[in-house]
Parts: C-alpha cells; sequence; structure tokens
C-alpha cells in the first residue's frame, strides 16, 4: 500500500499562520500536538466525548478530535497557549483555575480552560445552570468537578473586576 | 519571618506550568520515531492458530511487524509477577504478545512500528490472525463451574486465603441473633483521562534508554526494562513527569508495551512512542470491583457483633500480575472500625475471560466497607436500633488504640490501627447532615419521591512500607532542590513536600523545587499507591531537610565561631539565635559546603570571607564528610499507618424513573495532620466523586462471549459535572504517633464509604434491602418489581 497523498494546509492559529504538510485524514488535534507542536491540547477519548481537545474555532469551543485539519483552513483557532496575554499574563480562566485548585492531573484542564473562556468572553455573568450547561460536556476524572464549577464563578469575576 | 508552611492551603505550584498548556504528559515527547500499534483479541478465549502480516508489512511506513515467535530473549516470558503470596496457589500472567492462546478481548497478539499511528493502524487491519474460539467464562458463575481459562488452573482458582481471630463458630452458636447477607459489587475501573503511554529513547552513543512514561512508579518500571531486556539498569532512565491521572492502574508494571517500545528504540535505533487510545484502555488496561459476598453475623440484644463470618469471591480477570492483593485488602479492612472479637474471612480468588483486575483507587475497600456497613445497618434494622446508635456500640474507642485486628495486612505485618477517634467522626458527621431531625425532612418529601437518608464509617491503612528516600540539596544560588522517587499524577506533591521542606530547613516555600518521579535524581522508590506518598516521601524528605540542616548549622558554627546549640535557620540564614545580625545564608553555606570555591556567582565571592584557613594539618574533606550541603533521608515505618472517616448522605429516589439523586453529601475525614487542606480536600472530592460514579453510573457490561460492550465514554457512563454534588467536608485531626510528621494517607479514602452509604440512604428510602451495587435506575426499578412481587 502507498503513502496517501499529503496537502498543503494553512493553519491560523493563536494569531500566527503556519503551513503543514499532511493527509486529509489528519486530524486537527495531532496537527496541534504533532505538526505545531502545541502540546497543552490533549486528546483523552478520541471519539468526542471527554471535551479534552477542546480547542476555540471562530471563537467556538470544538472539539479537535472530531475536526480534520484540512477543514479549518484560514479559520482563527485559540488553543490554550493562546490563552494568556502577550505578555505572560494569565487569563482570568487561568488564574481562577490556579486560585481555586480547579485542577489536579491537569489533563482535562486545557479544554475545562477553553470551554470556560468561551462562556465567559460571551457572557462574564453567568448563572450556575449557564456554567453547568457550559461545563457540562467535559470530562475530569480527578476533581469531581466542585472546585472547577468555583473556578469558573470566580474567573467570570475577574474578568469582570477587569473591565471596571 | 517566613510563616508556617505546613497546615496552609497553599495554592499549588503545579498549576502555573499546566494551565499554561505547559505540562510534560508523555505522549507530548516529540513526535519523531516510530509508533507502535498492537493488535489485540477479538476473542475472550481462544486459541491461535496462525498469523500473517505479510499484507501489513506492505504497508509504507512499516517498518516491522512481530509476533511472539519473533520475539527475542527474555521476551518470550511470561510478565512478571510484582506481589507472591503463599496463598496465591496459580499465579498467571501474560505474555508481552499472545502464545498460542488468547484469554480476554484486548489481550496484545501482534505489535507494529510505523512511523505514526495512523499507519500503524492501516497495517493492523492487514494482520489476518486465525482463532478457534473457545467458551468463554465470564462473571463469577461462570468461574466456579465447569469450564478452565487456564487449563492448567483447576476450578480457575488464583488463590484461595482464610484468617481468623477468635472463634467464630462457637459465637455464631451462642449468639442470640444470626442474620445472613449476600452481597455482591460489580466492575469498574480507573479511567484516568490519560491512558497509558511510554517513549523510548536510545542513545547510542550514550548508551542510555531514556523512558518518559506514565506510570505511579518509575524505579520499579527501569528495573523492569533493564532486567527484561538484559542491561544494566545504569542504562535505562526512566520518568513521569506530568501524568494525567493514574488511580492504581498505573502501578501495575511493566506492560507488554513498556517492554516493546524500549526494546525498538534500541532495535530500531529511534525514539518510539505507544499512546493507549480510550478503546484500548478499557479492553487492555485493569479493571476491579467484581466481588461477591456471604455474610453471617452473629450478635445480641444490643446489636454488639459476636461473631462475622465472611465467605467471598472475587474476579481476578484473565491474569494476577499484582497477585491477589485487592482480596486480601477486602479481608483485612473489612473490620473497619468496629470490635469483632471473633471474625474469620475467607476468599478465592477466580480466572475469567476478562481484562485483568489489580487494585483502582479504594482498592477492594469500597468492598469491604460496603460489606461491613451493610451488615451494621441490617442489624439496626432487625432490632430496631437507630443506625447510629448501633455503630456506637460496636466502635474501638479512643482509649484502646494501638488496636490489634490479629490479622495480617497487606504489607505482610500485623494490623494494628495506631491512632483515631471513631465515635467523634460519627458524632461530627451526623451533625453535620443533620440526622437527628431527618424524620422532619422526610415528613416534607415532595410527591412522586421517596427520601433517605445514610451513614458510613471506614478505616483506611495507608503510608504502606516498605521506604520511600528523599534528597534535599542546597543549591549555591540559594534555590533548594528536592527529589523523591515515587512519581505524582495530579497529587500535588510538589507543592505539599516543598511546605514540608520548607518548614524543616527554614527557607520560603517559593525557594523549594521539587521533582518526582525521575530516576536521574532518585533510584530508589516504592511508588504512589496505597495513600502512601505524603506519608513515605513527606517523611523521607523531613528528614532529609532535618540532615541539611544539621549540616548547614555544623558549617556555620566553624564559619562564625559560635557554639551549634546557639544557632537556628530563620529565611534562608544561619543565625545565632535571636541575632539576625550574626548570621550567613543558606547560599553561602552551600558555597562553604564545597572546599573547591571557584567563584560562579556573587554569594561564592561572599562565601570566601567566612571560610576561614582550616586546619593544615586535617584533609579538606574529613572522614565520614561529602561536599555539597545536601542530604539523602528515608522513612521506613514498621507498620501502615490507618487513617478514618464517616459520610452521610440524603438522597431523593424518583417513585416513577427510579433516579437517585443526592440532595447532600458530607464527609469527616480523619488523615492525622493536614499538610495542605486545600490538596486534601480536592483528593475528598475527586475519591467522592469516582465513588457516586461507582454506585450509581459505572459497571463494565461484558457480554456472554466476554466482549465488553460499553468500551467508550460514549456508553460507559463515567459522570459529568451534571452527576456530582457538591461535598461538605469537615476534618479531624488524629496525628500518627507512627511518624514524625503526624500524617495519614488522605489519597483514596473519598472513595471507600461512597457505595455503602449510598446503599443505606436508598435502602431507607425505598424500605427493601440493597445487596447490590451499582444502584443504575434500571436495576433499582427491577429490585422495586421483585420486592413488590415478595411482599405480595
Ligand atoms: S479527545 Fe476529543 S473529545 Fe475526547
Ligand atoms: S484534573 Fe485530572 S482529569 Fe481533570
Amino acid at each position: 500500500m502507498n503513502a496517501e497523498q499529503s496537502y498543503e494546509i494553512r493553519l491560523k492559529v493563536n494569531g500566527e499562520t503556519q503551513q503543514i504538510t499532511a493527509p486529509a485524514r489528519r486530524l486537527l488535534s495531532d496537527a496541534l500536538r504533532g505538526e505545531l507542536g502545541l502540546t497543552g491540547t490533549h486528546v483523552g477519548c478520541e471519539h468526542g466525548v471527554c471535551g479534552c481537545c477542546t480547542v476555540l474555532v471562530d471563537g467556538a469551543p470544538v472539539r479537535s478530535c472530531l475536526t480534520f485539519a484540512v477543514a479549518v483552513q484560514d479559520r482563527e483557532i485559540r488553543t490554550v497557549e493562546g490563552l494568556a496575554a502577550d505578555d505572560g499574563e494569565l487569563h482570568p480562566v487561568q488564574e481562577a483555575f490556579k486560585e481555586c485548585h480547579g485542577l489536579q492531573c491537569g489533563f482535562c484542564t486545557p479544554g475545562f480552560l477553553m470551554t470556560a473562556c468561551a462562556l465567559i468572553e460571551q457572557n462574564d455573568d453567568p448563572t450556575e445552570e449557564e456554567i453547568t450547561e457550559a461545563i457540562a460536556g467535559n470530562l475530569c476524572r480527578c476533581t469531581g468537578y466542585q472546585n472547577i464549577r468555583t473556578a469558573v464563578r470566580y474567573a467570570a469575576e475577574i474578568s469582570r473586576s477587569d473591565k471596571t | 519571618m517566613t510563616p508556617q508552611s505546613f497546615g496552609r492551603a497553599i495554592r499549588r505550584t503545579e498549576d502555573e506550568r499546566l494551565v499554561r498548556g505547559r505540562g510534560s504528559f508523555t505522549d507530548d515527547a516529540g513526535s519523531a520515531g516510530l509508533s507502535l500499534t498492537m493488535v489485540r483479541s477479538p476473542y475472550a478465549n481462544a486459541r491461535i492458530l496462525s498469523i500473517d502480516i505479510s499484507e501489513a508489512c506492505e504497508v509504507e511506513g512499516v517498518r516491522a511487524v512481530l509476533t511472539y515467535s519473533d520475539l527475542p530473549g527474555r521476551l518470550v516470558e511470561p510478565l512478571p509477577l510484582l506481589i507472591p503470596h503463599p496463598s496465591l496457589v496459580a499465579p498467571r500472567t501474560q505474555y508481552i504478545l499472545a502464545k498460542e492462546h488468547v484469554r480476554y478481548v484486548g489481550e496484545a497478539v501482534v505489535a507494529i512500528f510505523a512511523t505514526d499511528r495512523y499507519v500503524g493502524e492501516d497495517a493492523a487491519e492487514r494482520v489476518i490472525v486465525e482463532y478457534e474460539p473457545g467458551e468463554a467464562i465470564v462473571g463469577i458463575d461462570a468461574a466456579l463451574g465447569a469450564n478452565l481459562v487456564h487449563d492448567d488452573v483447576p476450578g480457575n482458582v488464583a488463590a484461595d486465603h482464610a484468617e481468623h481471630v477468635g472463634d467464630v463458630d462457637q459465637a455464631l452458636v451462642e449468639a442470640p441473633h444470626v442474620l445472613e447477607l449476600n452481597l455482591d459489587m460489580e466492575r469498574s475501573m480507573g479511567s484516568s483521562l490519560e491512558g497509558r503511554a511510554s517513549h523510548a529513547t536510545w542513545d547510542r552513543h550514550g548508551r542510555k534508554l531514556r523512558i518518559q512514561n506514565a506510570t505511579q512508579t518509575p524505579t520499579s518500571v527501569r528495573f523492569a526494562v533493564a532486567n527484561i531486556l538484559e542491561i544494566p539498569d545504569e542504562q535505562v532512565d526512566v520518568f513521569a513527569i506530568d501524568v494525567g491521572g493514574g488511580f492504581g492502574t498505573k502501578v501495575i508494571h511493566p506492560w507488554p508495551e513498556d517492554i516493546l517500545t524500549a526494546w525498538g528504540a534500541i532495535e530500531y535505533e529511534c525514539p518510539v512512542k505507544f499512546t493507549e487510545d480510550r478503546v484500548e484502555h478499557f479492553i487492555s488496561s485493569s479493571h476491579e470491583r467484581a466481588q461477591r459476598h456471604q455474610i453471617k453475623v452473629g450478635f445480641d440484644e444490643e446489636g454488639r457483633i459476636l461473631g462475622l463470618d465472611v465467605d467471598f469471591v472475587h474476579d481476578n480477570g484473565a491474569y494476577t500480575p499484582y497477585g491477589m492483593i485487592a482480596p486480601l485488602i477486602t479481608a483485612t479492612q473489612l473490620p473497619g472500625p468496629y470490635k469483632l472479637p471473633n471474625y474469620r474471612v475467607r476468599f478465592r480468588s477466580v480466572y475469567t475471560n476478562t481484562v485483568q483486575v489489580t487494585p483502582y483507587r479504594g482498592a477492594a475497600r469500597p468492598h469491604a466497607v460496603f460489606s461491613m456497613e451493610r451488615t451494621i445497618d441490617r442489624i439496626a434494622a432487625f432490632l430496631e436500633i437507630d443506625r447510629a446508635e448501633l455503630r456506637r456500640r460496636n466502635f474501638i474507642q479512643p482509649d484502646e488504640f494501638p488496636y490489634d485486628l490479629g490479622m495480617i495486612f497487606q504489607d505482610g505485618r500485623p494490623a494494628i490501627y495506631d491512632s483515631g477517634n471513631y465515635p467523634e467522626l460519627l458524632e461530627k458527621v451526623l451533625a453535620m447532615i443533620d440526622w437527628d431531625d431527618f424524620s422532619e425532612r422526610r415528613s416534607q418529601t415532595p410527591p412522586g419521591r421517596r427520601r433517605g437518608i445514610g451513614v458510613a464509617c471506614y478505616v483506611e491503612g495507608t503510608g504502606l512500607g516498605p521506604y520511600e528516600g528523599g534528597h534535599v540539596r542546597v543549591e549555591t544560588g540559594g534555590k533548594v532542590q528536592v527529589s523523591t522517587g515515587l512519581a505524582s499524577s495530579g497529587q500535588g506533591h510538589h507543592t505539599v513536600f516543598a511546605q514540608i521542606v520548607s518548614d524543616e530547613l527554614g527557607v520560603p516555600f517559593e525557594d523549594v523545587e521539587v521533582v518526582t518521579g525521575d530516576t536521574r535524581r532518585f533510584q530508589y522508590a516504592v511508588g504512589t499507591f496505597a495513600s502512601r506518598a505524603a506519608v513515605m516521601s513527606g517523611n523521607a524528605v523531613a528528614e532529609a531537610a532535618r540532615l541539611v540542616k544539621e549540616k548547614a548549622i555544623q558549617i556555620a558554627a566553624d564559619a562564625l565561631e559560635a557554639n551549634p546549640d546557639d544557632l537556628e535557620i530563620v529565611d534562608a540564614q544561619v543565625q545565632v539565635k535571636g541575632t539576625p545580625a550574626r548570621g550567613i545564608p543558606l547560599a553561602q553555606v552551600a558555597v562553604l559546603a564545597n572546599p573547591l570555591r571557584y567563584s560562579f556567582s556573587e554569594a561564592a565571592r561572599a562565601a570566601t570571607q567566612f571560610a576561614g584557613a582550616g586546619d593544615p594539618n586535617e584533609p579538606p574533606i574529613k572522614p565520614g564528610e561529602d561536599p555539597g550541603l545536601e542530604a539523602t533521608g528515608w522513612y521506613s515505618p514498621i507498620r501502615a499507618t490507618f487513617a478514618s472517616g464517616a459520610h452521610a448522605v440524603e438522597v431523593e429516589v424518583d417513585t416513577a424513573t427510579s433516579e437517585v439523586e443526592i440532595l447532600r453529601y458530607c464527609v469527616v475525614h480523619d488523615c492525622g495532620r493536614l499538610i495542605n487542606p486545600l490538596i486534601v480536600e480536592g483528593q475528598i472530592h475527586g475519591g467522592v466523586a469516582q465513588g457516586i460514579a461507582g454506585a450509581l453510573y459505572e459497571k463494565m457490561a461484558y457480554d456472554e462471549d466476554g466482549n465488553l460492550q460499553n468500551a467508550s465514554f460514549m456508553d460507559f457512563l463515567m459522570p459529568y459535572c451534571t452527576e456530582i454534588p457538591e461535598v461538605e467536608i469537615d476534618h479531624l485531626e488524629t496525628p500518627s504517633p507512627l511518624n514524625p510528621l503526624g500524617i495519614k494517607g488522605a489519597g483514596e479514602a473519598g472513595v471507600i464509604p461512597v457505595s455503602a452509604v449510598i446503599a443505606a440512604a436508598v435502602e431507607d428510602a425505598e424500605g427493601f434491602q440493597i445487596n447490590h451495587m451499582p444502584l443504575f435506575p434500571s436495576e433499582l426499578h427491577e429490585m422495586r418489581l421483585r420486592n413488590a412481587e415478595v411482599s405480595q
């Protein structure tokens, strides 16, 4: 069996455009982690259920393990590496997860951070139901979710106070 | 002055990297080199008739395809049996690649080395294996039947073990009342979000095999790999930098893929990586929890237990790499906080054609507590005594420690409880959940709902030996480097060990940097399991820090011409007690500790002013001394320390859907002195969540042919945040007299009594006996129907 055809794919990740060469079936998760070395995005199930691989595509959370890299050419992709400000200052969600002990092993964390970031950037005063709704598609085996909820609440609080 | 670190809710040092996406998990290691893909058995019990790899070898990008007959040297042997035991009469472990026979769906049959996993999977599809399937033995009933998993293991019995204290037969004859219970629990698994993984590189010039491995025990992986590959230990380094959850599964070693990646890296002279996918994790990593218990209990009119007789069967799956540790823990932990003058336990551990069973967080204690607490509740119901009161009457009392159970614990030492206060735990949790006023709350239950309350207590042996070590070194730049051999998978070790060293040595917390699980830094260790890391490595690094402190004070005393007894270390400076003006920074003491004083830094230049001329008739390093301000400390306890706790839960059950809703979940936990309450509470949250998962949602759904039908997160119902309630926590701190820090383990506690307490609450709500876990709505519905029939 011969090697399959490869494509030039332009990926715009965290504001930077990069070119990779990969076959059509290369998953976005694998392209980010392998070709681009952005290993902050994790893969926990490869079937779209755990949420570890969540990245933002044009601001909306997307499962990168269910997305082909070639399908998101030229879209705005944001990963956990792109959360902090250019000067290194942590994004409110990062700050809050640290402060509230919202992570243990840290494997699910990038997925939660991206999911929470999408929520809070749209709505910095979410209700408890809205928080549940936002994170209810992400699995964590370590924390029991309690501190994750607290962290999302606190992230919203930080981002509100940042604006005032 | 730097405040004491021990006991404070210090934020974790681990998190900065992790929230920035800069963790270093095994699969993050370079993508160059080869990827290992396994072809696994689709049959639970079959003979391998032939394997055709020719087409797979043709796939472009495939470097090699191996079957059992291609394996060299010691790779042809079965994998090691890690923990033998005299009662383990027929241990069996699997081969790296199946030899002639497969015994569970998921067993490794063929190994493919290819440029990447995509190519590896293409090739895997082209491997043709011809099998002759036999009858699959699934579940305990089948295991006790006529068919065999291993032809040479009669009755499928891997282990048959019995222990007793007192005279149970006599006690049961004499007891005014005797009750019998049949209790069983289903399988679940740890299900860490990161699966197993290993990345091996071979440095041909330096002759070093470097292995990053998602393990809880890197030192043991190292010795295993070196032994099996027949290369010197010195040529192998193993490190676990970030591990995405372990929960016991990653204690097991070596896995076939650990050996194959290491071997492949040398053979093909390039990095080789294996990363398990989710389906593989379900069908080839360990499971736990399936056990069936028969219990006979005798008691008096007051509800005091006179005799307890327990006979149980443990389903150990197809192989026993970890021996019979899990059922042995059930056997010895079953008495919990209660006095059992006459106790007898016997178990058989039996083979089935399913994934191997090894300890999963809680490690067979959930069954022990489920059995004991169900028994207590049954006695209470029989005598119509309040369930809390019945517990009070049977508790070991605070003045009865040390309390000898009269049994041998899993560490081979007598099971002697070191300290605890069980009555107070119970009173606290009852007050928290407002036990006494429950009937009033029950009367307000909305229509269509039934309300119940339950309580459960447990004792957990933690901090098992044989030992851990720690190394502490003060750098001339002032940083304090700490290492210990066991690995971390989210427990916050870097933070808590830094807290301990900071206090012992008298340096700011921020100056302490910790490395765990790296054989390049520390070569001897046991590992992270049995809630032992904080107790073992915590006390070891504390000891190392004390030795460093002693040395620093000695050196500073010489330099300051002071009496060592008059010196102290405050804020990283060695000084005359209460006189900061007469002191030397620890960094400079580190310079003085090395007679070779190249002045690489300001500290080094400044330090030389303290360096006296020295005695010209003595060598610069005197006999028995070492250069450098560093030391290695060890902690090796005589036996385990026993933590304890009480959980209480209030539930509401839906009369139509049979769904169980948790209204309040309360925990009172005693793990001795708390190093960091934030981290301990995090461990409890996570443990309780896993307990709820096992009590209400998760099981391994095998069909009769041994196929795991729910081998995906789509079908295995691991809870999301929508299923897990808030957990209310309070602490009791009964120090352990066994170690200088007075600590006990906390990692597994949360999960242990959850099935027991939920069963109790649902039983209270429903009014019929709950003997089987988990309680899916469908299960509960069936139970209702059965009970309705019986009562008609
Ligand atoms: S890895 Fe994408 S959802 Fe699990
Ligand atoms: S922190 Fe480990 S899975 Fe969430």
